[in-house]
């Protein structure tokens, strides 16, 4: 078989942008792929000198469809794509997905399952923010403080890789459960990083956090005032940092979260600046919050018992039993079944609050999955905050809302 | 907290309310001509203030009324969701007034919403799609389009004219959830194959 090789000749998209631009301003396009914009995130802007005056994203490069994904394919099924969502938190995901059913299905879940999902939804953030953070100070031009972060987050690669199997997307949850129990001595390590975490972050803290350079670059630029904040539906670190006292773990609690004891940081300027001090505080939070999660570590299952055409029984019981057969075969065949009606469950993820919509008609299937991604929302801030800053704050504003495009273009 | 109080006090001279259920958060059905202005009360009297999400629902090529938008709108104070349905009456070209006026997060939301199903939101001031290219021909989340996608040109006219490239539709031999219906399963699975292992040849020792 022989092919032909054809030559194409693809105009440059930003030099075609700059014919139609007037009076002396320059349209710029940043990205899609651009190492600024942490993914494949889209922004045409139109400069006057150096100064931003307008800003439009363009989004959609990672799009994938989930959600028509979700409506063919059975509850447990849909869990793996859960990962891909907010890749630098598959865990928390995972977990908002899970309750989102378990609630329209009515299952209590045994304390241990509850505790476990919390220790890992906090290991998540702790993971998710270290990213963040690190990135952020790369932005703002400072390449060590990421080093450091990293560093630490490879050791919870490892802890994730112990308890999951995967370090990286980690499917861990399946509705009404976890899949596996936490191994044996896994805890302890656990709590040695946690223990030896704090040292890191000073470390990050002294780079950043009082450097001349890093606070002029980012006091008082990207600011978000609170009713902007609350008008645009932003979530999560970028909504407290402006002032906005919402976490739905104290708001709303799930998963057990009202039984332990944590501060919620809250931001005055809602700056790029308030927003970094946030995520590490929050790191510290979830350090106290793994720290108690151990302490009280309650026994018994990790799964609902009483789920019966939801949770796949253990597998000596599968072997061995005609009844656990069945209902396995059945489970993986025809999928967990989920009574008629519709649900909406928020939970507070490292990005902000991830939101999964679910309208079930019976049966093993989803008839409709809407994913609500915070990034999505944090971001369609951008058309109004950007304008009116330097071509050069843009690399910070972007850096210090933390967005992941997995999640925004779903 | 949402009690019954509050219920009766927002639906009392309400005819275009209805109740639907309150099991995990409040739900109710609303009138397109007064959804506009209910969502103004809600913000600026009942502090639901935050927009958290707004998305559609087909119900089906055959159902009566087939598109509804279902929109999330949480309470600072309550501490609480309001959920409201708000039918499309026109099967055809389906329509609803939009409501990024009143809540500047509905903006992105109703783009998506019209990208993925194509209901037109009267008076959005940017209505374009958001997540697929401007010039794409469906509406992805319909119930009748096929999750294996539709062949449609590409985005760039100028690289398709010249290739006669086409954005394909996804692939059903190893693609995902379908099995092709090959007599061999260990070419139908959508895994990387050891050719020395096969039906035909026995395990190599």
């Amino acid at each position: 078989m022989s092919t032909t090789v054809k030559e194409v000749q693809i105009g440059d998209v930003g030099a075609k942008a700059a014919l139609h631009s007037d009076e002396g301003k320059m349209t710029l396009n940043v990205g899609p792929s651009h190492p600024t914009t942490h993914g494949v995130l889209r922004l045409m802007m139109e400069l006057d000198g150096d100064l931003i005056t307008r800003c439009e994203p363009v989004l959609g490069y990672l799009h994938r469809g989930d959600e028509k994904i979700a409506e063919n394919m059975t509850y447990n099924q849909f869990v793996p794509y859960t990962d891909r969502l907010d890749y630098l938190a598959p865990l928390a995901n995972n977990v908002a997905y899970a309750i989102t059913v378990e609630k329209l299905a009515g299952i209590e879940l045994p304390e241990r399952c509850e505790a476990i999902r919390v220790l890992v939804c906090e290991m998540a953030r702790i993971s998710s923010h270290l990213l963040g953070m690190g990135v952020f100070g790369m932005d703002a031009g400072a390449w060590t403080p990421f080093m450091y972060t990293f560093t630490e987050r490879e050791k919870l690669y490892s802890l994730f890789e112990e308890l999951t199997g995967a370090r990286f997307t980690t499917s861990y949850t399946r509705i009404g459960g976890v899949a596996r129990d936490l191994p044996d001595g896994w805890l302890p390590k656990v709590e040695k990083f946690v223990d030896e975490l704090p040292k890191a972050i000073e470390e990050v803290e002294k780079l950043l956090t009082r450097n001349r350079i890093f606070l002029d670059r980012t006091e008082g630029i990207g600011t978000i005032s609170k009713e902007d904040a609350i008008a645009f539906g932003i979530t999560g670190p970028n909504l407290r940092a402006s002032g906005v006292d919402l976490d739905l773990r104290k708001d709303k609690p799930y998963s057990g979260y009202e039984k332990y004891d944590f501060d919620v940081p809250i931001g005055t300027r809602g700056d790029c600046y308030d927003r970094y001090l946030v995520r590490i505080e929050e790191v510290r939070q979830s350090i106290l919050i793994i720290k108690q999660v151990i302490a009280s570590m309650p026994k018994g299952l990790w799964y609902a018992e009483d789920a019966k055409k939801i949770f796949a029984p253990p597998k000596d019981k599968i072997m061995t039993s005609m009844e656990e057969l069945i209902q396995n075969f059945m489970i993986v065949t025809e999928g967990p079944q989920v009574p008629p009606g519709e649900v909406y469950f928020e939970a507070e993820n490292p990005k902000g609050a991830l939101g999964f919509y679910l309208v079930s008609k019976g049966g093993g299937v989803p008839y409709r999955l809407k994913i609500r991604a915070p990034s999505f929302c944090n971001l369609s801030i951008l058309e109004k905050l950007v304008p009116g800053h330097m071509l050069s704050d843009i690399t910070v504003i972007l850096g210090s809302l933390d967005f992941v495009m997995g999640e925004c273009d779903r | 907290m949402i009690d019954e109080d509050f219920v009766k006090s927002l639906l009392n001279g309400r005819e275009f309310l209805k109740l639907l259920h309150q099991n995990d958060c409040l739900t109710l059905s609303c009138e397109p001509q007064h959804f506009v202005s209910f969502c103004e009360h809600l913000r600026d009297q009942e502090t639901f203030d935050l927009l958290v999400d707004l998305t559609a629902l087909d119900h089906g090529l055959e159902a009566d009324i087939r598109f509804s938008t279902v929109v999330h709108i949480y309470s600072l104070v309550h501490k609480s969701y309001i959920r409201i349905h708000v039918d499309c009456m026109d099967n055809e070209s389906p329509s609803v007034p939009s409501i990024s006026s009143i809540f500047p997060a509905a903006n992105w939301h109703e783009r998506e919403t019209f990208d993925m199903f194509g209901i037109n939101f009267v008076t959005h001031p940017n209505l374009k799609r958001i997540l697929m290219w401007d010039d794409y021909p469906y509406f992805p989340l319909r119930k009748e389009f096929p999750l294996a996608g539709i062949e449609v040109p590409l985005p760039a006219a100028d690289v398709s004219e010249v290739t006669g490239a086409a954005v394909d539709p996804a692939p059903m031999m190893g693609g995902p959830f379908v099995s092709s219906g090959s007599s061999r399963l260990s070419q139908a699975e959508p895994r990387a194959k050891d050719e020395s292992w096969t039906e035909d040849s026995e395990k190599p020792l």
